[in-house]
């Protein structure tokens, strides 16, 4: 079935393929209704709960998510965010009077706009009527738009919301130091021409010293790559095995991304530069190749390397959410249920990145379901370290018993049901927008291969964590 | 001497460590019998990596013992002698120790000098092999390596052999002193402890291996002496001879600035070294093994394994555990001392309520506790997040919210008796009934203090010293009603914030003011005498104590001063009489406090390090002055003086009861009043110097100023008969 569906798009010429992407909806559909059987015989209770209002995903997008210093290093943030925005306009046609709420994530900053929600939306064309605000979570800073939206809507106070993530690791604000900084506000304080100068005297050279901002906790001023590789070291994660899965990451991705499974990518005509089409961070290699390669972080012995590790990444998302009676009310076909989710937080220093072996056991114990029930995983992708080192630990009744507080282990995901597409580390991790890649993800997934549940995972500086139930919109 | 005192942690970092030394130290080793079983050091091969492990059976640390070196030595000739294995990696059983220094009981069995220097010899002869080595040795260390531990696993370096400081591990990478730092690991399939030692050691085989192969050069082209003190433009200055005499004499100056001539070890180390840059390391390595000989036989080495024994003794809790754990500890006061005792506290993670009854005060408090610890920030002690993090166990108010949740409060206010009444009454009407009082005080008896209580048994008293944060002692006095569970707590709340603990019953003064009274009216008299408080912080300073007498008065504070010279002075009379104590009566009244007032004796101003004398002062001074005796105003007699009725008191409160047992006499003395450390404390210095001998001065300035110097009837007892000891 598979075969069928993608050979159209496997023989598209690739100048019209971006014009045909719009039609993705209808054939997946289509594929969906051939598929419904199959979902159907697993028979499984849906997730609804008696007096909350369902909500749903009625369809989500991103730009193309590119190596930053490339497609999109001239452009600002917001420049991006509308782009996911405009794209989701187009593809859902949704009318902009509907949308009550936006709402986005995002992590480093451009202090012009810092609520970049807001700047986006007016340019993407929504209406100025609608509010917008801006959330910051780390990496799962999409998640935290997206479930703040999910709130709004199950406590009855919106209908339809558009949640979305953006970031922009081509320009970072580069400040100047906290002395020069302080001067200058005095100069501005400053009356006269004296107390000008007497300020200007205190001038030295190293106030010019530029102050960067760091991918490393406040709290324990390690970098996350460092503590990856000690977590990995903890959990003895070899070289080998985190190269291999790096290599699978990126050979999925190039498959779904040659196939043109990744539909919630968007085209993106760049002022000034041309369109983008597609991500430019998958990369397969070799273990040969991805061996030869320094560590990144620990030197001249740890393990976590360029290749293993996700890349700074530019990129922008976004999806509509509704209320699922005002979907319906509006002749949507929404792809997927948004159901239970959990934020989990722990140690951010020895366990800065295992909060999907936290909040995975806890979303499906609050759902009801077991790891057994999940059809397709999206976890997201720090480091291949880290997810393997992940895996261990949920594979571990030790690590359950004695820092879990749980009699069992958590369980581990199959690997054939885990980020079949890519992930993070292939595709990219543009900080505050990768949540709603990874949702829309299981949700195409699910569509695509058949299944009800879809499990998104993620973890994010802090040492916090998220877990989301998908639950497939059935037919 | 630096083993016996340095037993120190290395921080959060475990370190390896290739072995490629030019170090010319090394000492205490030693090798005789050999056993049949290895109880020491085992080893296994992996590949052709071979993995010592060195694990000190039913210890907590691993020492350099006699057993440990013979069956070491055993294990790197099987090691040498193997073609299999081509590269070797040392490394402890013990998370946290690799090997702390020398066993102090194997140093204190040797009889005569030649004993140790043949142990010092032998010990030599298996760290030059391990130098010389044709196969690479990884040394893996975590957690402290120091003495001869750090000899195995590093050389050390100049400054490290004179002081015995300890070094943090990224710092130690810094001075070349490791090459690769392995951070600990958290949580994983295994306690963090024990996986970080299979990680360091997983890390140091393949660094071993990459050795043997080539792969890895260990490069380190700098000796340490160069690294650690010369810059590579100097490293060639000291190759010409002159420049090098220059250098020799620059560090001896200053090492003997420090020590004032009284440890000797510092000055041997010196000599040691450069008998090895001048003559060749076989004539260093001699010159060590001798010169360590000699210094294990000193009084000073003595008196230091005395201090170290008494400190691990007062290490210990003699009550056993409290029934119940203090979580929530209430101070009252904000003042230095009780914003000290709360600074201790919040960093150890007690949750500390600090409550005083103005704002001002209470800002002053909780500033103070700021600062010692972003102090900490500033030395890289702690990092910014972790002082917030510490800051935040602290709640300062001016009410009693929360103390019906205390487990103990500790009073800190100021010394009067109905003022320490008053809280006490106010106090144990919001407090649990579990709830300890104790009282930091130094010199009300706490009996006085516990009879308005409605249960005298949950009273103790705990007296820190200042400032706080910084000296390690606390003496806890109990009352006849104290219960013993009271104690326990006390005990385990001071051990707690990192304390040296001495018990002593209750008495006017305790034990340590007690001690110090009568030396503080000597001090005066001195003074009165014409002695300029210059001249007598030298001649103090000269015989060792840390702090000179009359800036010991300007710190401690005039008026505190005052208050226990006519407390005691009204108790025990005569005995405590000597100096006037008009002369501290009129400081208090012209405002000298001390330098908290900013004059004392010496003028104090902020930012500036130079003391200068109150020239106000003069007229007080002259106005009492005291015609000097000469046949007893020597300089050593000054000194004697001032000692001798210090180690007579102390006798005394032996005597009395007032001390269970000398030992902790003189931990009291030494960490808690500055008694100085190369002579052991007042009753090592008694069995050290000579009872008789102690007495002799004692009667000759009892001829010239009577009572004050009459020797107590114990100290009599030993100088009578010679066999007696206060250690056997």
């Amino acid at each position: 079935m598979t075969t069928i569906l993608t050979y159209p798009f496997k023989n598209l010429p690739a100048a019209s393929k971006w014009a045909l992407r719009f039609s993705i909806r209808p054939l997946s559909c289509s594929s969906q209704l051939r598929a419904a059987p199959a979902v159907q015989t697993k028979t499984k209770k849906t997730l609804a709960k008696p007096n909350i209002r369902n909500v749903v995903v009625v369809d989500g997008v991103r730009t193309p998510f590119l190596l930053s210093g490339t497609s999109y290093k001239d452009l600002m943030p917001h420049d991006l965010a509308r782009a996911a925005l405009t794209g989701l306009l187009h593809r859902t046609s949704v009318p902009k009077e509907v949308v009550d709420y936006i709402i986005f994530g995002t992590v480093i900053q451009e202090v012009k706009t810092s609520n970049v929600a807001r700047e986006a939306a007016l340019g993407a064309g929504f209406s100025d009527k609608t509010p917008a605000h801006t959330v910051t979570m780390a990496c799962i800073s999409a998640n935290q738009a997206m479930t703040t939206g999910v709130g709004l809507i199950a406590s009855g106070q919106c209908d339809v919301i558009v949640a979305g993530g953006v970031e922009l690791m081509s320009d970072i604000p580069i400040r100047h130091s906290r002395k020069m900084r302080k001067l200058m506000l005095d100069l501005n304080k400053a009356k006269s021409m004296g107390q000008r100068l007497s300020l200007i005297s205190k001038f030295r050279f190293n106030f010019l010293a530029p102050e960067l901002p760091a991918v490393a906790e406040f709290s324990t001023n390690e970098t996350m790559g460092h503590s990856a590789d000690r977590l990995a070291a903890a959990f003895a994660v070899s070289r080998l095995e985190q190269d291999e899965y790096a290599l699978r990451s990126h050979s999925l991705a190039k498959k779904a991304q040659d196939e043109g499974l990744l539909s919630d990518v968007v085209p993106f005509k760049v002022p000034g530069k041309d369109t983008v089409t597609k991500d430019n961070g998958i990369r397969p290699s070799s273990l040969e190749q991805m061996a030869k390669l320094k560590p990144a972080f620990i030197k001249p012995y740890g393990t976590v390397t360029a290749a293993n590790s996700s890349f700074l990444t530019d990129g922008a998302s976004a999806v509509l959410i509704m209320a699922e009676e005002k979907a319906l009310a509006m002749g949507y076909k929404p792809k997927a249920y948004l159901r239970d989710f959990m934020y989990v937080s722990q140690d951010p220093k020895d366990q800065l990145l295992l909060g999907p072996t936290y909040a995975t056991p806890k979303v499906l114990e609050k759902a009801g379901l077991t790891i057994n029930d999940i059809d397709a995983f999206e976890f997201h992708e720090a480091f291949s370290g880290q997810i393997l080192a992940n895996f261990k630990a949920m594979d571990s009744d030790w690590f359950a018993e004695n820092y879990m507080s749980r009699k069992t282990k958590v369980g581990l995901p199959p690997l054939e049901k885990f980020n079949n597409w890519g992930g993070s580390l292939s595709l990219g991790h543009p900080f505050g927008a990768t949540g709603c890649r990874l949702v829309m993800a299981a949700a195409n997934r699910l569509r695509k291969e058949g299944g009800q549940y879809g499990l998104v995972a993620a973890c994010a500086a802090g040492g916090q964590g998220h877990a989301m139930i998908v639950e497939a919109y059935p037919k | 001497m630096v083993a016996c005192r340095a037993i120190g942690i290395l921080s959060r970092f475990s370190a390896f460590r290739i072995l490629r030394s030019r170090g010319y130290i090394c000492r205490n080793f030693t090798g005789s019998s050999a056993l049949l079983t290895r109880t020491h050091i085992n080893y296994g091969v992996k590949g052709d990596v071979a993995v010592v492990r060195i694990n000190s059976p039913n210890s907590k640390v691993n020492t350099l013992s006699k057993e440990l070196h013979s069956e070491f030595s055993e294990v790197m000739n099987e090691i040498w002698a193997s073609d299999q294995i081509r590269s070797a990696v040392l490394i402890s059983s013990k998370p946290g120790c690799f090997i702390a220094g020398a066993d102090i009981n194997m140093l204190a069995a040797c009889k005569t000098l030649q004993e140790v220097t043949q142990l010092s010899q032998e010990a030599q002869r298996i760290v030059e092999k391990l130098e010389k080595s044709t196969k690479p040795i990884v040394a893996a260390i975590n957690g402290s390596c120091l003495g001869g531990g750090l000899e195995v696993g590093v050389p050390a370096a100049l400054d490290m052999m004179l002081t015995g400081r300890s070094i943090r591990a990224d710092r130690a990478k810094k001075m070349g002193l490791v090459d690769q730092l392995v951070e600990p690991l958290g949580p994983g399939l295994k306690p963090p402890e024990e996986r970080t030692m299979e990680y360091l050691e997983e890390v140091a085989i393949t660094f071993a291996k990459g050795l043997a192969d080539k792969k890895i050069s260990p490069k380190r082209d700098k000796g340490l002496v160069e690294t650690f003190y010369f810059t590579e433009l100097t490293a060639y200055a000291m190759t010409i001879p002159f420049v090098r005499q220059q250098v020799y004499k620059k560090v001896e100056e200053k090492v003997r600035k420090q020590t004032k001539g009284l440890y000797p070890a510092p000055l041997k180390i010196i000599d040691v070294v450069k008998t090895g840059i001048e003559q060749g390391s076989d004539a260093g390595y001699l010159s060590e093994s001798q010169k360590f000989g000699e210094l294990v036989m000193t009084k000073e080495s003595k008196a230091l394994m005395g201090l170290y024994h008494g400190q691990v003794l007062c290490k210990k809790n003699k009550f056993g555990a409290p029934q119940k754990d203090v979580k929530h500890l209430a101070i009252l006061g904000a003042g230095l001392m009780g914003a000290g005792i709360a600074q201790v506290s919040v960093d150890k993670g007690l949750k500390t309520i600090l409550k005083d009854a103005t704002l001002t005060a209470l800002d002053r408090g909780q500033q103070q506790v700021f600062k010692g610890l972003n102090d900490k920030v500033k030395k890289k002690a702690l990092t910014s997040f972790e002082r917030d993090s510490i800051f935040s166990n602290l709640t300062g108010q001016l009410d009693y919210q929360g103390f019906e949740k205390a487990d103990m409060v500790i009073e800190a206010v100021f010394e009067d008796l109905s003022l320490k009444h008053r809280v006490l009454k106010e106090v144990e009407a919001v407090i649990p009934d579990h709830c300890i009082f104790a009282s930091n005080t130094s010199a009300l008896p706490i009996s006085e203090i516990a009879a308005v209580s409605k249960r005298p048994e949950k009273v103790i008293g705990m007296h820190y010293f200042s400032p706080v944060d910084k000296m390690q002692l606390l003496e806890i006095i109990t009352t006849e009603k104290t219960s013993k569970d009271t104690s326990a707590s006390a005990v385990a709340v001071g051990l707690k914030q990192g304390k040296v603990i001495i018990v002593v019953k209750d008495g006017p003064g305790f034990y340590t003011t007690r001690c110090l009274a009568p030396m503080m009216s000597e001090v005066i008299r001195i003074l009165q005498e014409g002695v300029d408080p210059k001249k007598l912080d030298s001649l103090t300073t000269s015989f060792g104590f840390p702090v000179g007498a009359a800036t010991l008065v300007d710190e401690v504070g005039v008026d505190v001063a005052k208050h226990v010279a006519e407390d005691l002075g009204k108790v025990f009379g005569e005995r405590f009489g000597g100096g006037n104590p008009e002369l501290l009566t009129q400081m208090v009244s012209k405002g000298f406090l001390g330098r908290k007032s900013g004059k004392g004796f010496y003028i104090y101003q902020e930012g500036v390090k130079r003391k200068d004398l109150n020239s106000d002062m003069d007229s007080i001074l002259a106005s009492l002055k005291l015609p000097p005796k000469s046949e007893v105003s020597s300089d050593e007699d000054i000194q004697f003086r001032l000692v001798t009725r210090f180690v007579n008191e102390a006798v005394m409160c032996l005597q009395e009861g007032i001390l269970a047992t000398p030992a902790e006499g003189d931990i009291g003395a030494v960490f808690g009043l500055g008694f100085p450390p190369c002579l052991g404390g007042p009753f090592r210095f008694v069995d050290l110097y000579g009872a008789q001998k102690t007495v002799d001065r004692l009667k000759k300035y009892e001829a010239a100023y009577g009572k004050q110097f009459t020797p107590c009837q114990l100290l009599a007892d030993h100088a009578n008969s010679p066999n007696k000891k206060f250690y056997q």
